[in-house]
């Protein structure tokens, strides 16, 4: 099978996936009780920047094997997950104001966590950008492993200065130092929705990368 | 080998500042530039609802950003010109050299250009800030480094692109944030005669910030230049 089809048969369980998370969250995860039903967009939030993060990983994982390996297959993949991580940043920006507006009263707040993770989309603009900017294929891909790395790197930052600033967003309750303080039944739910779009960003970056590899050989 | 490697830097750096010297245009641009943005700054607000001191870190920040934003094209734009950049990589120094070269110009243009921006804010605003001047210097100098250093980094890549100008900032401004809410914070509370205590997360990750991005840039530079 060509890497083009996995790549979307993938995507297709994936999203059939999704809905079946959703069943579970809409009618086996229980209310939460401050926030009533608008907590349920959590199990699609979350998850998105979780893959948002995940692509911005990667595209710094693969950029470091670019440099060392001079491999062009590196920067494909490393351009297919900056393409990919957009979208996924973009599904966590919009879901994010929409469960604002009934919490906080208000869709947007410049709190850290926003801010940054906005940010986190700016780097992935600026990634492509930088590359549609080069006209030079070698140039190009060293260029973008350079900012691709630096924009690994300003995640951690991102994620410390969540601790450090008055924050509004909630604060992390499932990858903290002590014990997820998560119910169960909606720390599965959650965990299983990570894993659905973990498995989403698999499928769409491996059809990215093919239309990668046909525009190099054209 | 350090000797020789920190020698080279100084030579590189020294040039571009005699340059600089020489010529004036850069320099003088961004004073007055900076002076222009913080006279635009005091008439942008209404003075009657909005206290001075409240805006003071923003306005001094803001200030601060654009003018380092706007000096960092200059260092490699320079050496465009009659391939000067192909001569330099041909001279038998390291690129770590020739980036600590880059990044010491960069920092000691953008240093005149703050120490100026200081004293036109005090006049300008009549804000307390001698009180607190050692810790602001400090603030400044720990929020200004690790930025510079990506944009050296940056601005080595970009002038080989197209619409140099304006993918700079596009690039580098998500790497001015974190230090820029730090400087702010701080400067804040500083104003606010609030202890040192309380601001010492912001330096911690403003010098973390600063050790992680000069090293990261250090070694990446090699591959904006080589080839």
């Amino acid at each position: 099978m060509t890497l083009v089809r996995s790549g979307r048969w993938i995507t297709g369980i994936a999203l059939l996936l999704v809905a079946g998370v959703y069943v579970r969250a809409l009618v086996y995860t229980p209310v939460e009780i401050h926030q009533g039903l608008a907590q349920k967009i959590y199990y699609v939030h979350v998850p998105s920047a979780w893959s948002a993060m995940l692509a911005m990983g990667m595209v710094g994982l693969a950029s470091i094997l670019f440099l060392f390996l001079k491999d062009p297959r590196y920067d494909r993949f490393a351009s297919a997950s900056a393409e990919v991580g957009t979208a996924f940043s973009l599904v966590m920006l919009t879901t994010g104001p929409l469960w604002a507006r009934p919490i906080w009263n208000t869709w947007w707040t410049w709190d850290a966590r926003l801010t940054l993770t906005l940010m986190l989309f700016f780097l992935f603009v600026g990634y492509q950008v930088l590359r549609g900017a080069v006209t030079d294929p070698g140039l190009r891909a060293r260029y973008a492993a350079v900012v691709g790395i630096c924009g690994m790197v300003l995640l951690p930052f991102i994620h410390l200065s969540v601790y450090l600033f008055r924050t509004l967003h909630p604060m992390p309750i499932v990858l903290k130092p002590s014990k997820p303080s998560l119910p169960g039944s909606m720390l599965v739910t959650l965990l299983l929705s990570v894993g659905v779009f973990t498995l989403l960003y698999v499928g769409f970056v491996m059809q990215r990368y093919a239309i990668g590899e046909r525009s190099d050989d054209a | 080998m350090v000797v020789d490697l920190l020698r080279h830097a100084w030579l590189v750096a020294r040039k571009d500042l005699y340059l600089e010297f020489r010529s004036r245009t850069a320099i003088t641009s961004a004073l007055v530039f900076t002076a222009l943005v913080l006279v635009v700054f005091e008439h942008g607000r209404d003075p009657t609802a909005v206290a001075t001191i409240d805006l003071a870190p923003s306005i001094l920040w803001v200030t601060f950003s654009f003018a380092g934003m706007l000096t960092l094209n200059r260092a490699f734009n320079a050496e465009l010109e009659n391939q000067a950049l192909d001569g330099l990589l041909l001279a038998p120094i390291s690129r770590t050299s020739l980036f600590w070269g880059k990044l010491v110009a960069n920092l000691a243009f953008v240093a005149v250009v703050q120490i100026a921006g200081l004293l036109l804010f005090t006049l300008f605003f009549n804000v307390p800030v001698w009180r607190v001047w050692a810790p602001l210097v400090a603030v400044m100098i720990l929020a200004t480094v690790g930025f510079i250093a990506v944009g050296t980094l940056f601005s080595a890549m970009v002038v080989r692109t197209r619409f140099a100008e304006l993918m700079l900032p596009v690039l580098l401004l998500p790497f001015l944030l974190p230090p820029l809410i730090a400087a702010v914070e701080v400067t804040a509370k500083l104003l606010g005669g609030r202890p040192l205590s309380e601001v010492a997360g912001w330096f911690r990750l403003l010098a973390a910030f600063d050790v992680t991005f000069v090293t990261l840039a250090t070694l990446l530079f090699p591959a904006t230049v080589t080839e």
